[in-house]
């Protein structure tokens, strides 16, 4: 939106930068922060005598001999298990973006080329379902799971959140899918596709950025989960986020403060590189379902 | 499409949603109906020289049996729903009784626990939707303002706190607001109270909630109105502009009118975000001063002895009807635009 005609005059110039400026630091510094902390010892890092010994590193000097200090990386990784848990992050994430897709797209290419009410009773019933706290969900599973005993393993947590993503993965797609012109595979019809082959041969193709997207959102939504994933694995399965958690402890001045600062900044830097990379198709699934109504 | 068709292409979403969605729903409210057993105890006589004591312990056994036999617990009806942790009605009746002036009533309500998570979510979503809708307008406003070379690495930079899972976001801001962080330090020593801390006060604690919130899910709202921006017409802003309409006259006639249904979207959003707002509360260790639908939940389902199913389930179906009323004006509204569309 540059308008030809605006003059913006240099006080409302001012403003703005400011305002951004100001934004950003309260956007990112935490996080830039809580990284230049991870390479510090407890003492500097959460500093009972002075908080400028973070940046000074007085502590980290005297117990580690260097500014900086990697070991509650190593520790975290290797005694806090978190290799385990980005293991399991690593499993847990590719089969539930890659199920989601499966399931999405075919549910998604349905809805987009029905034209009858129950295709718009479904969408809205996928609405109320993504309305649903989780944790609602999470009490209802843990029963029947307890019961069934497939309580703690991955490939329960796998299906589980794949479900849980639908309703936002069919919307996201539905609406990709509807921009993909409906003559493009009514002609493959008539040359005597069936709908599948339509869907897998001439639909598909074009719609990788789609389908890249509803990746990512898959991928952030089982990478980033914490109530699923905490309270239906067990101990030894814990994917990252719930192995932070633990790190805690039940009062702050237990636990392993730091394999927590850490292994936040372990977790925290692959999603960041990740939507760095695809910051766009990220920005057109956040809007693809709202702009268009 | 045939429906045979849209069936097949279907099945397989569809059947997830309803085994993992639906079917829980349902379990949730049956679980709702059941409490766990009462504890079987038995006396125990214990004799030392000083003579015999009469103890009451619980039969383990006994318990773990009945447990084993009835898992899902005995019937309690609406028990649990108005029992003290929950809608608390005979409590209600006698704190109205009991005490002399309305404030006090509410004073006493409010602290059941129940109300007290209730009241915290409300609040939450109360404060923190508007702020979030007001924030992301103008961080779009302004970021759209800005050349268009450098908005990459200025968007990446405001999106940031979005993508971060809940957890980490409120851990990464409580280090840093805590009292030995760097926020934290500071504050002591600006307001001149080595005692000043996140945990100390009430309303301090809430007050960080919000602002966390916020600055969760502004990025979002962000995201939303800066694409919209972008589909806003350029001839009536150029006409208004000649026509001498000052900057704000033209955000509030031109600019807002044209990306209201996108407002209402990202609120209708935000607000169902907000409504489960939950791991903030483990992040910012805040379950002493502040507690939400969710974390009762959550409570329910750690506990240490005995997972609470049936009151966690009671407080999901609440939750469920909270949802419900959030959403009805929504529905509403698109069931008559359906109805009117045929």
């Amino acid at each position: 939106m540059e308008y030809g005609l605006d003059k913006r005059s240099n006080a409302l110039k001012i403003f703005n930068t400011t305002f951004i400026v100001v934004w950003l630091l309260v956007a990112c510094f935490p996080f830039i922060w809580t990284f230049w902390g991870s390479f510090k010892v407890r003492a500097d890092f959460f500093s009972r005598a002075d908080w400028w010994y973070a940046i000074t590193a007085f502590n980290t000097l005297i117990e580690t001999g260097g500014k900086f200090t990697t070991d509650a990386y190593s520790q975290a990784w290797t005694e806090g298990e978190f290799w385990k848990a980005s293991r399991n992050t690593v499993i847990v994430t590719f089969f539930v973006v890659t199920i989601s897709l499966f399931l999405g797209t075919l549910g998604a290419y349905a809805l987009s080329r029905s034209t009858r009410n129950y295709a718009f009773w479904i969408l809205i019933a996928a609405l109320i379902f993504r309305a649903m706290p989780h944790i609602t969900l999470v009490s209802g599973y843990l029963f029947p799971f307890f019961q069934l005993q497939i309580w703690g393993i991955l490939p329960t947590t796998i299906v589980v959140l794949v479900a849980i993503n639908q309703p936002f993965t069919l919307w996201l797609l539905y609406s990709f899918f509807k921009t993909v012109p409906k003559e493009l595979d009514e002609s493959a019809l008539i040359d005597g596709c069936s709908y599948f082959q339509a869907f897998r041969h001439i639909i598909m193709p074009v719609m990788w950025p789609g389908v890249i997207t509803a990746g990512l959102f898959s991928l952030m939504l089982a990478y980033n989960d914490f109530t699923v994933t905490a309270l239906l694995l067990n101990q030894e399965n814990h994917t990252m986020v719930p192995k932070i958690q633990s790190y805690l402890g039940t009062n702050q001045h237990e636990g392993n403060l730091m394999w927590a600062v850490s292994a936040v900044v372990s977790a925290t830097a692959p999603l960041f590189m990740l939507v760095m990379f695809f910051q766009r198709q990220v920005i057109s699934g956040l809007t693809a379902g709202a702009v268009k109504g | 499409m045939p429906n045979k068709t849209f069936f097949w292409f279907f099945l397989p979403t569809g059947l997830a949603m309803i085994l993992f969605i639906g079917l829980p729903i349902i379990s949730t409210g049956i679980q709702s109906f059941y409490a766990q057993h009462d504890q079987v105890v038995k006396e125990v006589k214990k004799c030392d020289p000083f003579g015999c004591t009469v103890s009451i312990v619980v039969d383990q056994e006994k318990t773990s049996k009945i447990r084993e036999e009835k898992p899902l617990g005995k019937f309690n009806g609406f028990g649990t729903y108005v029992d003290r942790n929950h809608l608390a009605i005979e409590e209600i009746g006698k704190f109205w009784n009991e005490t002399n002036s309305f404030g006090e009533f509410v004073d006493q309500v409010t602290n059941l626990p129940f109300y007290k998570a209730l009241i915290f979510t409300l609040t939450y979503c109360l404060f923190v939707t508007p702020n979030v809708l007001l924030l992301g307008f103008i961080i779009a406003l302004s970021l759209n303002a800005v050349t268009r070379r450098i908005r990459g690495p200025l968007i990446f930079g405001t999106i940031l706190p979005m993508i971060v899972t809940p957890l980490v976001g409120s851990l990464v801001l409580f280090w840093m607001i805590d009292a030995e962080g760097i926020i934290g330090a500071n504050l002591q020593m600006l307001m001149d109270d080595p005692y000043l801390s996140l945990k100390s006060s009430k309303t301090l604690t809430w007050i960080t909630i919000i602002i966390y919130g916020i600055w969760h899910h502004s990025p979002f709202a962000f995201v939303v109105f800066y694409a919209a921006l972008q589909t806003v017409p350029q001839e009536p802003v150029e006409a208004a502009i000649i026509d001498g309409a000052s900057r704000w006259q033209r955000v509030r006639h031109i600019v807002l009118p044209h990306i209201y249904p996108v407002v209402t979207f990202v609120a209708l959003i935000s607000l169902m975000d907000n409504f489960r707002v939950f791991e903030p509360i483990i992040g910012f260790s805040a379950e002493g001063s502040a507690q939400s639908l969710s974390w009762l939940i959550y409570d329910n389902l750690v506990n240490e002895e005995v997972i609470l199913f049936g009151s966690a389930a009671a407080t999901s179906m609440m939750t469920i009807v909270g949802i419900a009323i959030l959403l009805a004006p929504v529905l509403i509204r698109t069931w008559k635009e359906f109805r009117t569309a045929r």
